[in-house]
């Protein structure tokens, strides 16, 4: 047990010094790549975790951004005071959509997910007075403090966005590794059984359902806050494939997974993007690679080979 | 013009909608009805028959009857082949886990549409129709037969009708009266029992999966006339053909069919007549509603 908390706990600490050390252009990928792991931990939580595969989590890392967002453009809300409003619409939605698309499973699930995220990518585009639509908006100066840390100085940022991270990791590495989180693999496994032995199903689906979407809302929330921009595009279906080729990259169902594979796609992306404009191959290329030769992925091969003992 | 008219043009929008839109369905139907997997890059093999067919007619820029007939032929076989080797590469290797076919669709949604993006680029294109006469209709006012102005239909639009019911009929034939339909539906019924008489069911799930694509890449040959070829134009499509499948009753033809009549000739005068945003949205929400309270689809029996 021990050293699963120094192995994740040095972790932290590492990306806290890393923010000493680190040249400015890396020092800002790696403050956006640990808000987006948050992102992918929520997914990693209901699709490694409780194995129910989601191609709808853009809805609810934009309903975190857009609850941000609005809540300051609209009523002039604080920073602080605006990511809790973010965070509760997240919630809320998340609830509201695990309500209904949990009496499905499987294949079903994530069509009906893939639609609902869809009607919400639909609903932002037709309140276009309100949400800008695709163009989008840029968050006020004034909102993007948080603490008295003005947010859209790079030190601040990285240091907020390394907190969010370090909380979002123990939160998870103390649920997968709580009775709860035993549970959630035992439903993986097998559902049937699982129900044989008294544990009600649909209360542990539909609880890790709204934790992910939370955690995603979080994210989105975050990344508007701190990166200053809420738009369209965060809705789109393209922010429900890219958690999902995170979290399988990196190992779905391992505690570190999501931010291994969030930061080797993002390098990997930022790479090739320099060389063609059809940068999104490299995504395709990725998905059918892993599904065919590595469905564990990086901390999952790991887990196999060397350290059984990772959560 | 007044209301009349108007809702005529709108069906007859509709109609075409439909038709094309029942091919690309059809075609989606047939691979979640036989394979049991749900093939996201369906679009993509529907936007790659329409740029294909940019392609053929712009080498016999010459001769557009030509070109068509020879984009009909050329760009479903081309589709439908990639299909199948894609189906031998990735989803045979997958053994057709359905979440795991999920996953490498998406990644080859990605990949073909990046890859037209690169030798195509990003332009929309048009390619000329092999006829278009303008088709003025009649229509009775007071008594007496008029042909208002503006009112009227393309020659083109109302073969794309013709076409799409006679392929869909030839398919039906194919797939009732032929030996290869025949192990298709022995194949659908019961997996192992295939297997067990000595069908070889790999090869029918790569024709399957290559004649669910053909379907797709034959339906956008027939709309590209009318729209035009854009490396992006996959994802309105599979949305659409998606809804039909999932109304119809997941891998039921005839529902299949029947939604996509439905769904076409609805969106088609919806459309006119409102926000088409809003009218999609609704729709998203009502398909998403039927998958999670009548998951056999409107049409389809109780599972």
């Amino acid at each position: 047990m021990s050293r699963i908390w120094a192995l994740h706990g040095g972790l932290a600490l590492l990306l806290l010094a890393l923010h000493f050390l680190l040249p400015p252009y890396h020092h800002g990928v790696l403050a956006r790549v640990m808000v987006l792991s948050v992102f992918a931990m929520g997914y990693n939580v209901m699709f490694g975790y409780a194995g129910l595969l989601s191609l709808g989590h853009a809805l609810f890392f934009a309903a975190g951004m857009y609850g941000m967002g609005l809540s300051a453009q609209l009523w002039g809300w604080g920073g602080a005071a605006a990511l809790i409003a973010g965070l509760a619409a997240a919630l809320a939605v998340s609830a509201g959509a695990g309500l209904l698309a949990l009496r499905t499973s499987g294949v079903q699930l994530m069509i009906v997910t893939l639609m609902f995220a869809q009607a919400g990518y639909l609903t932002v585009l037709y309140f276009g007075e309100v949400t800008r639509g695709d163009e989008g908006f840029v968050i006020a100066e004034a909102t993007r403090a948080i603490a008295g840390l003005e947010l859209s100085a790079e030190g601040p940022r990285y240091l907020i966005a390394w907190a969010a991270f370090s909380l979002a990791l123990g939160l998870t590495l103390w649920l997968v590794t709580s009775p709860f989180g035993h549970v959630l693999v035992a439903i993986r496994e097998n559902e049937e059984r699982t129900r044989m032995l008294g544990y009600d199903t649909w209360r542990y689906k539909f609880a890790a359902f709204v934790i992910s979407g939370g955690l995603a809302g979080a994210a989105g929330a975050l990344y508007g806050l701190l990166f200053g921009y809420v738009g369209a595009s965060f809705a789109a279906v393209q922010y429900s494939i890219l958690p999902l080729l995170w979290v399988l990259l990196g190992g779905a169902g391992t505690v570190l997974g999501p931010f291994v594979g969030t930061l080797f796609m993002f390098y990997l992306i930022d790479l090739s993007s320099g060389v063609t404009t059809a940068y999104l191959i490299v995504v395709g290329v990725a998905l059918v690679l892993l599904v065919l030769f590595a469905r564990a992925g990086i901390m999952g091969e790991i887990r196999q080979r060397a350290a059984r003992w990772l959560p | 013009m007044e209301f009349g008219p108007h809702l005529v043009l709108a069906l007859i929008e509709g109609a075409v909608q439909a038709a094309v839109l029942a091919l690309t369905a059809v075609g989606l139907s047939l691979v979640f009805g036989v394979m049991r997997v749900v093939n996201v890059a369906h679009g993509e093999f529907y936007m790659l028959g329409a740029v294909l067919a940019w392609m053929v007619s712009t080498q016999l820029a010459g001769a557009p009857v030509l070109g068509f007939v020879a984009a009909l032929v050329i760009a479903p076989l081309l589709v439908g082949s990639l299909a199948a080797l894609a189906d031998l590469t990735i989803l045979k290797r997958v053994e057709y886990d359905p979440e795991a076919t999920i996953v490498a669709t998406i990644g080859l949604l990605y990949i073909l549409q990046q890859t037209v993006l690169m030798t195509y680029g990003p332009e929309a294109r048009p390619v000329a129709p092999p006829f278009n006469e303008r088709i003025a209709l009649p229509w009775i006012e007071a008594g007496e037969v008029v042909y208002p102005w503006g009112f009227g239909t393309t020659s083109y639009k109302l073969f794309v009708i013709v076409a799409a019911a006679a392929i869909l009929t030839a398919l039906w034939l194919f797939l009732a009266r032929t030996k290869a339909g025949l192990v298709m539906r022995a194949t659908q019924l019961d997996r192992e029992m295939a297997t067990a008489f000595g069908i070889p069911v790999e090869r029918v799930y790569a024709a399957v999966f290559g004649l669910g694509a053909g379907l797709a890449a034959l339906a956008a040959v027939l709309i590209v006339p009318i729209q035009q070829a854009h490396y992006l134009m996959g994802a309105e499509p599979l949305l659409l053909a998606f809804i039909v499948v999932i109304i119809g009753g997941l891998g039921s033809l005839r529902g299949t069919l029947l939604a996509a009549v439905l769904i076409g000739l609805t969106d088609g005068v919806v459309s006119v007549f409102f926000s088409p945003t809003l009218a999609k949205i609704l729709s998203t929400l009502l398909v998403a509603m039927v998958l999670v309270f009548r998951p056999q689809g409107l049409f389809g029996r109780a599972a």
